[in-house]
């Protein structure tokens, strides 16, 4: 019995891994400029400098990795979140994560006239930091520490006060708006290749402590008192677990803007498959999260053909349908 | 003379402003099971948290080993003791299996995940309570007594000395119960473990207890061997109950008989 | 820990209070601004008098103003009191679940695609506005409620297709503000911040009526919701018809936070924090329903004085501020808290 949900998992995996290669070959071969299989792997493996293998190369190969990582780090990230709130309803953006890196760029546009993309993504990491340094600190205030319910609230009450501020300029200045109505809706195309540079160590050390949070978060999840009992360090794996959170979301976000639905839905598509157990509902909520983004990313490429969709639009056209579906037809797990 | 392991000195609990107990002292027998039992809101489970280090004492101090409790690393403590509190709570679709692997946490490091040791703990425990062949079934589909054995074969599993344990027979019916304490006193004897156990069934647990303790307000009323501790005045006066006190006619341990309950008015 | 009785004694206490800062508030909003008005004026033009022009002021601007932000505040309180009952969830407010995200999609469809610049002017903008937004509420709910029923509706899946549905509805909306003209967009961005600028009695009446009629039998159902706590088989047990009582009164808490939405704006934060407030406030277990409806109207109403009055000249709207009055507020509750709320 426990053997066949290690194989049934372990063969997940595996699927995932073909998806995900297959998805990034589709998003490298698919555009407003329809690239052969043959000529991709030419520009990947051997590039002669050919108009196909500048377009593999330059563009289409940034976007997938960014789609790949941003993916990956919001599911990460929504699975840290909806473990240490134990609430279904819990996303990255949760702790204030989003709203953070927003105020911090809009305010950057509004106050300080920054307009480069390149120091956006230092304003969001920073926005990011700040806002859930202060949400971490404000729930552990009260006499209980930080508890899944004041971590909830405090990071709502504070996405919220945000929001409203990054509401008010941007409704007061006409250029922020520009801006940021193309932020909000979160893409991965037409951003700098640097990006990635700029953002990947963020991410590295996110996914890091992620996977060395798992251990600790499924003792949490047992409840605070029997994972106390069992050795667990409640406030040290609350504190990676936010701090996990915080670089995933915080790189994400500035890279590619806070695309919805991803860190929300994902950790229960994956649930469904892994269970309860954080050591592989954490990959595996990566792994879902990077096929989903590359694969919206490339539909979106083919539904305007030869424009392009935004992804977080297309991931709401084709992902909550599916997430509903199997809402319906199954029995998730619980948190 | 050696002193116990386990102990508690002028011990200050409460929760928010209210106080629940007020300077307790307390040593706990080793080698031997005690039973902590006292009426309805006396501070038993509150006394057994704070035993565990699950919650802080306002004043005084529980010693493991001599040391302050609260001041070990918690991994060291949870490698000693093990406390399995009153209704504790899974995520759904979480296997007998899995929970009881839980108990080895404080075994493993992030260099160190799982061993053959793990593995022969949790065997071990889910043959003690019994578990071995539900070990692959969903903790949410199993009855309320196969789930409590299941949290037993987890505290088991993490393989501690002393065993705190809040109602351990809760859910079960008699049958079940009889097989928990068997359990509980085989932990005794065959492997020499130390077990506080919380529990409301006054004959079951002279029966099954080396030696009770017994709460009031918050403070130890009386303690000792359940044929000194257990009698119709302590009855009368701890629990409010007008009982007669005869001899088990299996166990020859006290058996309590209710008369009625006592009223207030002569 | 409070006995029973200073309980009850705070529990009446604090919709006592919060009707008096209501009260006051209310009085500030009518009397400051552009054109100064004395309390003297006031009595005068609510007994029939006062010149041409303060007439106008008093009774056609600021009174259905302040009269509007009371309604939806207190709706949106209801609702989101009612919502987090229901699924069992601090979080679950109709901005959550996806009502509130569907009133404002359908809302900002109508600017974006009839705005002033874009084709079809004034009225579908003006009458459309409203009814666009309380259809894009209603429809979304029904769909939620269809799309999580199967042989009943469980709070849990619920909250599943609530949030699935709301990512659907935040990113269609944040999809058609990329869409249209930057100035719809800027319009678009008003709106769903939420605004009470230049809205009048027929703005107000929808409102009205949802709250008159719909906050009753919120009240009445309300005794059930203390045992739509428990899980299904306690309740059943107590004798609650839950498949029902889940129904009727996640209806009710629709209906009324797309009623405020087709008003004033999703007005964000006012549904998620006053019933947690309210419940802080009185130490009770579960968001009590009156004192939620107060505390949100009163948050509604002094956010738009706040927007109206702070920043001199420039009027900023009022679902900014919200946010700025209520979360730090919201904060500081959290961090003194010492029994454990549920829900």
């Amino acid at each position: 019995m426990l053997a066949v949900r290690h194989r049934r998992r372990v063969a997940g995996l595996v699927v995932l891994l073909g998806c995900a290669a297959a998805a990034c070959l589709a998003s490298i071969a698919i555009g407003s400029k329809p690239i052969p299989v043959g000529a991709v792997w030419h520009g990947l493996v051997s590039p002669t400098g050919s108009e196909d293998d500048l377009i593999v190369r330059s563009l289409r190969v940034p976007r997938t990795e960014l789609a790949v990582l941003a993916g990956a780090a919001l599911g990460i990230a929504g699975s840290l979140s909806q473990g240490h709130t134990r609430n279904p309803l819990a996303d990255p953006g949760l702790l204030g994560v989003s709203s953070g890196a927003a105020l911090a760029v809009v305010t950057g546009i509004f106050a300080f006239g920054v307009t480069s993309t390149y120091d956006h993504v230092w304003l969001a990491c920073l926005g990011a930091i700040v806002a859930t340094v202060g949400v971490f600190l404000l729930s552990s205030a009260g006499r209980t520490g930080p508890t899944p319910l004041t971590l909830a609230l405090a990071g709502a009450a504070a996405a919220a006060l945000m929001q409203g501020l990054v509401s008010a300029m941007v409704v007061a200045d006409q250029q922020s708006m520009e801006i940021y109505r193309f932020w909000r809706i979160g893409a991965v195309s037409g951003r700098d290749p640097t990006v990635i540079a700029q953002v990947l160590p963020f991410l590295l050390v996110g996914a890091a402590l992620a996977m060395a949070n798992t251990a600790g978060l499924n003792a949490l999840s047992l409840g605070e008192d029997v994972a106390r009992s069992i050795g667990g360090h409640v406030l040290r794996a609350r504190l990676i677990g936010v701090a996990a959170i915080t670089l995933l979301t915080g790189g994400a976000v500035a890279a590619c803007g806070p695309i919805g639905f991803v860190g929300l839905v994902v950790p229960h598509l994956a649930r469904f498959v892994t269970g309860p157990d954080h050591r592989w509902l954490v990959p595996y909520a990566g792994l879902i999260g990077a096929v989903l983004v590359v694969a919206a990313d490339t539909v979106g490429r083919l539904l305007a053909w030869p424009g392009e969709l935004q992804v977080g639009i297309v991931l709401a056209m084709i992902g909550v349908p599916v997430f509903i579906a199997i809402v319906r037809r199954t029995r998730l797990a619980q948190l | 003379m050696k002193r116990p392991r386990l102990r508690a000195e002028s011990l200050h609990v409460g929760y928010g402003e209210t106080p629940v107990i007020e300077g307790l002292d307390l040593e706990v027998l080793d080698d031997a099971v005690t039973a902590v039992i006292g009426p309805n809101g006396s501070g038993k489970s509150t006394l057994l948290r704070a035993m565990g280090r699950l919650l802080a004492p306002r004043r005084g101090q529980v010693l493991l080993d001599g040391k302050r409790i609260d001041r070990m690393p918690t991994r060291e403590v949870a490698t000693l003791l093990g406390v399995l509190p009153q209704t504790p709570r899974a995520p759904d679709g979480l296997t007998v299996a899995e929970l009881v692997a839980h108990g080895r946490h404080p075994h493993q490091a992030w260099y160190r995940r799982w061993s053959t040791d793990d593995d022969e703990s949790v065997a071990a425990a889910l043959r003690m309570t019994g578990m071995t062949d539900l070990a692959g079934r969903v903790l949410d589909q199993l009855s309320g007594g196969q789930r409590q054995r299941a949290w037993i074969s987890m505290a088991l599993a993490q393989g501690t000395e002393l065993l705190l344990l809040d109602e351990p027979t809760t859910y079960l019916d008699l049958a079940h119960q009889v097989e928990v304490l068997e359990l509980v006193r085989r932990l005794r004897t065959d492997l020499g473990r130390t077990v506080v156990m919380v529990l409301h069934d006054l004959n079951l647990a002279a029966r099954y207890a080396d030696r009770m303790v017994v709460l009031g307000d918050g403070s130890v009323v009386a303690q000792g061997a359940p044929h000194e501790v257990l009698t119709e005045d302590l009855l009368r006066e701890v629990f409010d109950l007008e009982a007669r006190v005869i001899s088990d006619p299996v166990a020859g341990t006290p058996l309590v008989v209710p008369v009625s309950p006592r009223t207030r008015a002569h | 820990m409070n006995g029973p009785r200073p309980a009850r004694l705070r529990s009446a206490a604090v919709p006592a209070i919060a009707v008096g800062g209501l009260a006051i508030v209310a009085a500030l909003s009518v009397r400051i601004g552009d054109l100064p008005t004395s309390v003297g004026d006031i009595l005068r033009v609510l007994s029939g008098g006062g010149d041409e022009t303060q007439r106008y002021v008093l009774l056609a601007l600021r009174l259905p103003r302040v009269l509007i932000g009371a309604f939806a505040g207190a709706a949106f309180g209801v609702s989101g009191a009612l919502t987090q009952s229901i699924a069992r969830n601090p979080l679950a407010s109709p901005d959550v679940l996806g009502v509130t995200p569907g009133a404002a999609a359908g809302a900002v469809g109508v600017i974006v695609g009839a705005g002033e610049y874009g084709g079809v002017a004034g009225p579908a903008s003006t009458v459309g506005l409203p009814l666009a937004a309380l259809a894009g509420g209603l429809l979304t709910a029904a769909a939620i409620y269809l799309l999580a029923w199967r042989r009943g509706v469980d709070g849990y899946r619920l909250v599943l297709v609530g949030i699935g549905v709301q990512a659907f509805m935040m990113n269609l909306t944040y999809w058609l503000l990329t869409v249209g003209d930057v100035a719809d967009a800027g319009r678009a961005m008003v709106w769903i911040t939420g605004s009470l600028d230049g809205r009048g009695w027929t703005d107000a009446v929808p409102v009205a009526v949802a709250l008159c009629v719909l906050l009753p039998l919120a009240v009445i159902g309300g005794s059930a919701l203390g045992v739509l706590q428990f899980d299904e088989d306690t309740a059943r047990n107590l004798g609650v018809r839950i498949q029902l009582c889940r129904a009727a009164l996640f209806l009710v808490a629709v209906a009324l936070a797309a009623a405020a939405t087709s008003a004033v704006g999703p007005v964000s934060f006012v549904a998620l924090a006053t019933p947690q407030i309210a419940l802080r406030l009185a130490g009770v277990a579960r968001p009590p329903l009156i004192g939620s409806a107060v505390l949100g109207a009163l948050l509604v109403t002094s956010s738009d004085l706040f927007a109206r009055v702070a920043f001199g000249g420039v009027e900023v709207p009022a679902g900014v501020i919200t946010a700025v009055l209520g979360a730090p507020y919201l904060m500081f509750l959290i961090t003194r808290q010492r029994r454990k709320a549920h829900v």
